[in-house]
């Protein structure tokens, strides 16, 4: 289950996570040997058995139709890195 | 080569909830930007979402209302992708187990034929924000109100075969999802909006070509303008020997011609996977029951009803069941007023459908509901009062408090029909024109019109129209 | 007055023997002075924390009680946000992030009476078993400061064996309550999952993470965990089920209580000398009149294989919003969105998050998701049935908390899978969603070594009682490093 670079670049892509060339094959040789451990999973068939997503069995619980938040964007935006007149701004997005 | 074109439809209906779909902010259209965005809305650090009860009851009667399957145990999965109006880097949408699954919608075209169109599913996802552009200099600025508010993405199949039927069945949508209240339908604030997947093919093959997603269409008119440069643009293609691309292409309403949206192009891969904060949503099937039992008569059923019980022509009908406002109007009117259906509906759709047009009012909005309508319509039917004065008195109750009866005594506008008083107003108008009265005895029937309207002048309108003119022509005659 | 269990300075506060103004000033001189070799806290919030300790002086002369903590010093890991108390999680990316909201525990803890003295350090967004991971640097074990606490709670564990402060909230996604509590000599509790609220807790791995206390011991555990559990609304995952009274059941009996001994934790790969421990701490619990079972928990060793890839392909999912957008680091001059992405996340993640970010993203993208994603969460099927088949049986599971004592910094970090399987014992409750406590048995020359017990769902309640028990008959648990 070795992974090479390319794989470790389309991912890291996917992620949106820039790795510099030089620690491209680090990565892909950690994920090979994280990748090699996983497949110990493949010693057991699995095909009769059901995915388990949640530990609990619990069913999802409904909120009431309530508005109670409060405007709260100056305590927001104080935080924010960048913003102008309420808006979270970006580098300019061409559609 | 003959092509035939294949279009499915995916529209985005957001659900009329007073909060999101995760959160308790507010989804009011308009406010200043991100004022309804709370931690959960902007993907705060360890916030988490909680499933408004109103999304699903919303989406469970879709399914009842087009008799589609009902994803008794369904699942809500992240889709995985970076944006900046996507506040997680995911958005909370339903993948495998959707909580509407197969159904059908008839769709009546223009030429009266009938047409079935599948439904793949509907299921529940939240929105996301809303980037500006133009308003910053070098900077794209996002906006977050709009995230989380819950929609109801309506998949259908690849079942129609021209634009015009793409837009007829998108049209049923509208009207259906307005008629269970579960959408404004409001297409400029973005409350119903279409993507359409576009294909075609040689007539007779039954294997589909590829197809190009139409995003941001947001008129019937322009769905139907965008699918037929799409058609042909495909077959110019296809017969120029190319090949069609696989892609996303906005419609620009404008220029009127899709262009590739190169932006979202990259192949991208969602990892969907089930969301590890939210539980399977589990649907009894006593809530299907209570929620059936509460759901209104459909626009379909209530307008076979109108026809038969109420003899509406198809036309009409059609017009009184367009939306669940209307009919309910409608049926008030006709049941408070004693009227005909065909006077009540002749008024609605006339009288206050132009005043509505003119003042860009909603039905809901009217300044005269139902009730003052009713009164007006029964004094008309009574014949208290003209149709004529009744349109005056319509304009006075548009404008003002009055109720039909107080302006009708306060102006003395209440119709004559004493026929001994009729006859004075005749003798003295017949008096007054001896020339006419001759002309008119030598042949001139066309005269008939000009002694009617002298005496409607004399009685300012309030004669009853129907005597007046059986008793002038009888008195002519003499 | 800092060598005092909780228990112990609740009931002095009670009687006046100190304030808690006397208290809480004591402890952050303590932490100050050895903060700086320790390393366990992140941020000491002295002023806040003093003007709370006054207040509940002040109540309590006046009669009124602020509830069962009344104005006991605890700390809370830097992964739970804080009102107006910078909330790092461990990272650069967090470096300046002051949340304005509370989580549910912070807030529970708080009007229960405790005060913060402060955000103690942890492994980035809590991946790590050994505390190398924080970008406010390693933290020290006060056993013996050329050895890791354990991870990811090291500050926490750290803070409370060196007496900095008698308890401290965790999070315990793969053992990062448990193993720290064991390499430090001290108690803690992994509670059932949706038992403690994760509002406002920040996210490793969603359907893993679970809140809870660390402290010297079980008694001190109950008090805490006792205001943390409980049902929130705002958390979907929590379990709308009454609390128990943790400090109500902890003087029952153990006789005739079944503990299981999973076969599979007593083989190849567990330090001698650990197993020794082991045998002595059953012995004790025989004495107390407790069974014990030998069990079969046969897919034992595929829990970590199957873990590293359900928690990074949540994690990789989870930490998609820190993008430089609304909070958190932005890159300086991004020449466009992609670049603002990506250098942003690149600077502000260290190597362990990366990895597991790309490791998760990989497991859920397309062509491998059934082969890694899918198929791991069957296998987390397989260990969740192989406990209820054992819970049929006995009442609790017993074996060691982690295979060898605290191991020197920097001895493992080149190796992240030999890191990883430092939580093999811990893991498997995650997986089921089953509680864990991690209980002082003795000490390998000089490092502290503790035994977990596994008990079934919501059975927090009797694993405290047969801790408790255990620790009125061995004083592993008072021992203070010098
Ligand atoms: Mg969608
Ligand atoms: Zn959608």
């Amino acid at each position: 289950m070795a992974v090479d670079n390319k794989v470790v670049e389309q991912v890291a892509h996917l992620a949106r996570v820039q790795i510099s060339a030089e620690s491209v094959p680090d990565y892909a040789s950690d994920m090979s040997g994280v990748l090699e451990l996983a497949a110990q999973m493949d010693q057991v068939d699995t095909s009769s058995v059901e995915p388990m997503a949640h530990p609990t069995h619990a069913v999802q619980r409904l909120r009431d139709d309530v508005v109670d938040e409060v405007n709260q964007r100056d305590a927001f935006q104080a935080i924010a890195p960048s913003v102008e007149n309420g808006y979270y701004l970006v580098p300019p997005v061409i559609e | 080569m003959q092509w035939e074109t294949v279009i499915g439809l995916e529209i985005h209906a957001q659900l009329a909830t007073r909060s999101k779909i995760f959160s308790a902010s507010s989804t009011q259209y308009g406010a200043e930007p991100n004022t309804q965005a709370s931690a959960v809305d902007l993907g705060m650090p360890g916030v988490l979402p909680v499933l408004n009860r109103e999304a699903v009851h919303m989406a469970i009667k879709f399914a009842l209302a087009t008799d589609a399957e009902i994803g008794r145990h369904n699942v809500f999965a992240r889709k995985n992708y970076f944006y900046p109006d996507l506040p997680k880097g995911y958005q909370i949408s339903q993948m495998s187990l959707p909580i509407v699954g197969t159904g059908t919608v008839t769709v009546e075209l223009d030429d009266g034929e009938i047409k079935e169109v599948g439904l793949t599913r509907a299921h529940l996802e939240e929105d996301a924000g809303k980037s500006v552009h133009e308003e910053f200099h070098d900077a794209t600025g996002v906006d977050l109100n709009r995230a989380g508010t819950p929609l109801l993405e309506i998949v259908s199949e690849p079942d129609m075969r021209s634009a015009k039927e793409a837009v007829a069945y998108a049209r049923k949508i509208h009207s259906l999802v307005r008629y269970i209240e579960i959408c404004d339908g409001n297409m400029q604030e973005g409350s119903f909006r279409c993507d359409a997947n576009v294909s075609i093919r040689p007539a007779g093959q039954e294997e589909l070509g590829t197809r190009s997603e139409i995003k941001n269409v947001n008129s019937f008119r322009f769905l139907e303008r965008a699918i037929n440069f799409e058609v042909d643009r495909q077959i110019d293609i296809l017969e120029g020997g190319g090949e069609v691309v696989q892609e996303t292409r906005l419609y620009d309403a404008d220029k009127d011609e899709t262009r590739s949206m190169r932006s979202k192009e990259e192949a991208n891969d969602y990892r969907y996977f089930p969301d590890p904060d939210l539980l399977p949503v589990h649907i009894e099937e006593e809530l299907i029951e209570s929620l059936r039992s509460a759901m209104p008569e459909l626009p379909d059923a209530r307008r076979k009803r109108f026809i038969a019980d109420f003899d509406l022509s198809e036309y009409d009908a059609g017009v009184m069941t367009a939306d669940r406002r209307t009919a309910d109007y409608f049926e008030t009117v006709l049941d408070k007023s004693g009227a005909s259906a065909k006077l009540a509906c002749s008024w609605i759709s006339g009288e206050l459908f132009s005043r509505l047009n003119k003042d860009s009012l909603e039905l809901g909005d009217s300044p005269v509901d139902a009730e003052r309508f009713s009164a007006l319509v029964a004094r008309i039917h009574d014949n208290t009062i003209s149709g004529k004065i009744g349109k005056d008195i319509l304009d006075k109750m548009w404008s003002g408090n009055d109720d039909v009866d107080a302006i009708i005594d306060k102006e003395g506008l209440r119709q004559i029909s004493d026929t001994s008083e009729i006859e004075k107003m005749i003798d003295d108008v017949i008096a007054a024109n001896p020339d006419q009265l001759a002309q008119y005895r030598s042949g001139k029937d066309k005269l008939l019109a000009y002694f009617v309207g002298q005496v409607m002048k004399a009685s300012r309108g309030k004669a009853n129209p129907g005597q007046l003119n059986k008793l002038l022509q009888e008195k002519l005659k003499e | 007055m800092h060598k005092l269990t909780l228990a112990a300075m609740q009931r002095s506060l009670e009687s006046g023997e100190f304030s808690s103004v006397e208290l809480c000033q004591h402890l952050i001189e303590r932490t100050k002075q050895h903060n700086e070799t320790l390393n366990a806290f992140v941020s000491i919030t002295e002023e806040q924390a003093l003007s709370e300790a006054k207040a509940a002086d002040e109540k309590r002369a006046a009669g009124d009680t602020l509830g069962s903590l009344h104005g006991l010093p605890i700390a809370h890991k830097d992964i739970f946000c804080t009102d107006g108390v910078r909330t790092s999680c461990g990272s650069k990316m967090l470096e300046n992030f002051v949340p304005p909201y509370n989580a549910t525990v912070v807030e529970k803890l708080k009007s229960a009476g405790a005060i913060s003295l402060g955000k103690t350090n942890m492994d980035e967004f809590a991946m790590g078993s050994s505390n190398e991971n924080s970008f406010f640097g390693v933290v020290r074990n006060p056993w013996d400061t050329e050895r890791v606490p354990g991870g990811s709670s090291g500050g926490s564990a750290a803070a409370v064996a060196g007496r900095l402060v008698p308890a401290c909230t965790g999070t315990d996604t793969g053992g990062s309550i448990r193993q720290p509590a064991a390499f430090c000599g001290i108690t803690g509790i992994k509670p059932t999952y949706g038992r403690v609220s994760r509002y406002g807790m920040i996210a490793f791995a969603s359907s893993l993470d679970q809140g809870g206390p660390l402290a010297a011991t079980a008694e001190d555990c109950a008090l805490l965990l006792n205001e943390m559990a409980g049902f929130d609304p705002r958390d979907s995952t929590s379990i709308d089920r009454a609390n128990d009274d943790y400090m109500a059941t902890l003087h029952q009996p153990v006789k005739g209580m079944k503990i299981g001994l999973p076969k599979q934790y007593f083989e190849a790969g567990l330090d001698d000398s650990i197993a020794a421990l082991l045998q002595q701490a059953i012995k004790e619990l025989e004495k107390l009149g407790a069974e014990f079972v030998d069990i079969e928990l046969k897919n034992q060793h595929l829990a970590v294989p199957a873990y590293y890839i359900v928690a990074p392909a949540e994690c990789s999912s989870n930490l998609a919003r820190f993008d430089g957008v609304r909070y958190g680091h932005r890159c300086e001059d991004p020449k466009d969105l992609e670049d603002l992405y990506k250098r942003s996340r690149a600077e502000g993640f260290g190597r362990e998050v990366k990895r597991r970010i790309l490791v998760g993203t990989y497991a859920l993208s397309a062509g491998y998701y059934d082969a890694f994603y899918v198929k791991a969460q069957k296998i987390r099927s397989l260990i969740s049935q192989d406990f209820s088949q054992a819970f049929a049986d006995v009442d609790f599971i017993l074996g060691p908390t982690t295979p060898s004592p605290a191991f020197k910094i920097g001895e493992k970090t080149s190796d992240p899978v030999a890191m990883y399987l430092n939580d093999i014992y811990t893991i498997p409750a995650n997986l089921a969603g089953l509680p864990g406590i991690s209980v002082p048995c003795g000490d390998v020359g000089g490092l502290p070594v503790g035994l977990q017990l596994v008990g079934n769902y919501f059975d927090e309640a009797r694993l405290l009682n047969v801790a408790h028990q255990y620790q009125t008959v061995t004083d592993w648990h008072t021992r203070i490093p010098g």
